[in-house]
């Protein structure tokens, strides 16, 4: 038996319950592929995503991190994506601010009948992260595997 | 001024408007300035002069519980922008402060000085744009504005944006300057030289939580650095990731609130320009969401808790190129 030892980078996706989280299901049922590399992390609006977790992710090792949300005008509780777009905008430049690359962090905006939509978006940003290679300026020594 | 001050005070307190007043008083030397709540009997302990650079606006928090009548309030023109984003906030009452806009020509920095070769300072006497400081080992002169606090150079300008009454002459420090300068200087840079520049810094951070203490616009009864289970609880940084993390997430806890005030460079004790990841977001929402400047009136609504269903998408951060 053989090990791969290839590297794979680590994903995370923080999807909506409203909308990205059915549109996974949707992708899942749908028999479409998208990398195993992205770790979904279901959150109930896309406004509840404290920046904070992004930086948690970060930490513990993610290469790259992507927020899926309603469509603007389509959240469930109105408005909640329009005040995520404003607070992931000003983090995403804050972060590019400390030299950290922009291409790690990513909006998209998927609904639930978007199964395709939403595995092509994660092949997208699975294939950048790939080329990005491991996140190193943004982990935690304490945090890493060995 | 100072005179003038302790004068009107005392008759403010003598009509009964007040009983006590939130100023400055000396501190081990005469430069060290610190905020200080005086009574009628100890009024004379209060100064105003050039070293009164610390923002007074976040002690009127620790006040408002406590007070059964109106305390006055020396507010400087910069510090007003506090003031007002404390009462939106509804964490200092309007109605309970008597302020007093007390005229401003730029605070000294004395770190400046020092910086200069001057040590065993024993006096400074003021005339006009020339300081003439006494020292142990002779007198030297220097020009005032060239050892005014960094925040003085960026002035938001000599108008009290709140008063009650105003007393003494402001006069503008800011002399044209930029204050986006260093930000724009930062964004032309290549991403690896911005990373290394800022590991230079923040890898200078003890976690004294100095610029938390000071900031008004850290004023949350719980904040999150306090909480134990968040693993960056009040110690010092032990990885890389901490210190980055303490800086984000405070500078992402004022946008929007933040006024500009600088304190938080002014009292790192390491040096560290922190205003320059709050301007940053300044600068983003001025340019994204149009200008805003945070206390300027009573009741704003700050970008961040707002939205407009035009707003640009994120992508607009990987769009503006050099973020490689």
């Amino acid at each position: 038996m053989s090990v791969n030892t290839e590297w794979k980078p680590k994903i995370v996706a923080f999807c909506c319950n409203w909308c990205s989280y059915a549109g996974a299901d949707l992708a899942g049922s749908s028999r479409l592929s998208y990398p195993a590399d992205v770790k979904i992390i279901r959150i109930p609006c896309s406004c509840r995503l404290n920046p904070l977790f992004i930086l948690r992710a970060f930490q513990r090792g993610a290469d790259g991190v992507i927020l899926c949300g309603c469509h603007p005008g389509d959240c469930h509780y109105s408005t909640g994506n329009y005040y995520a777009r404003r607070r992931m905008t000003l983090l995403f430049s804050m972060l590019s601010y400390l030299g950290i690359d922009s291409r790690r962090t990513r909006v998209e905006w998927v609904s639930a009948a978007e199964g395709p939509k939403f595995a092509a978006t994660m092949n997208d940003f699975a294939k950048t992260i790939t080329e990005l290679g491991e996140n190193v300026k943004l982990g935690d020594l304490r945090c890493k595997e060995n | 001024m100072q005179r003038e001050l302790i004068d009107r005070i005392r008759a403010l307190m003598d009509e009964g408007v007040a009983t006590r007043v939130l100023g400055w008083k000396k501190g081990e030397f005469f430069y060290d300035t610190e905020p200080a709540i005086l009574t009628a009997e100890q009024l004379d302990q209060l100064v105003y002069d050039s070293f009164c650079g610390p923002n007074l606006s976040k002690y009127l928090i620790q006040e408002m519980p406590k007070l059964e009548g109106k305390i006055i309030a020396l507010i400087k023109p910069c510090d007003s922008y506090s003031f007002n984003q404390l009462c939106t906030e509804h964490r200092v009452d309007r109605e309970k402060v008597y302020v007093i806009g007390v005229g401003c020509k730029g605070k000294i920095d004395v770190d400046k000085l020092r910086a200069r070769g001057i040590t065993g300072i024993t006096a400074i006497d003021e005339d006009g744009d020339t300081l003439t400081v006494h020292t142990l080992y002779g007198d030297e002169t220097v020009n005032r504005h060239e050892v005014l606090l960094n925040k003085c150079l960026t002035c938001k300008g000599k108008e009290h944006r709140v008063f009650d009454e105003q007393i003494g002459e402001s006069e503008d420090t800011s002399a044209g300057a930029d204050r986006f300068d260093m930000v724009k200087k930062l964004e032309a840079m290549t991403a690896q030289e911005r990373f290394e520049f800022w590991r230079g810094e923040l890898s200078k951070c003890i976690r004294c939580n100095a610029c938390r203490n000071v900031c008004p616009a850290c004023s949350c009864v719980k904040c999150v650095f306090d909480n134990p289970n968040t693993g960056v609880q009040n110690k010092a940084a032990a990885d890389d990731f901490e210190e980055n993390m303490f800086h984000i997430i405070r500078a992402f806890h004022v946008a929007g609130r933040c006024t500009d005030c600088g304190e938080c460079s002014r009292v790192c004790p390491q040096g560290i320009p922190l205003h320059l990841l709050n301007r940053k977001f300044i600068a983003d929402i001025d340019d994204l969401y149009g200008e805003y400047q945070a206390g300027e009136e009573i009741g704003q609504r700050h970008p961040v808790i707002n939205y407009t269903q035009e707003d640009c998408e994120p992508s607009v951060v990987r769009e503006r190129g050099n973020q490689a």
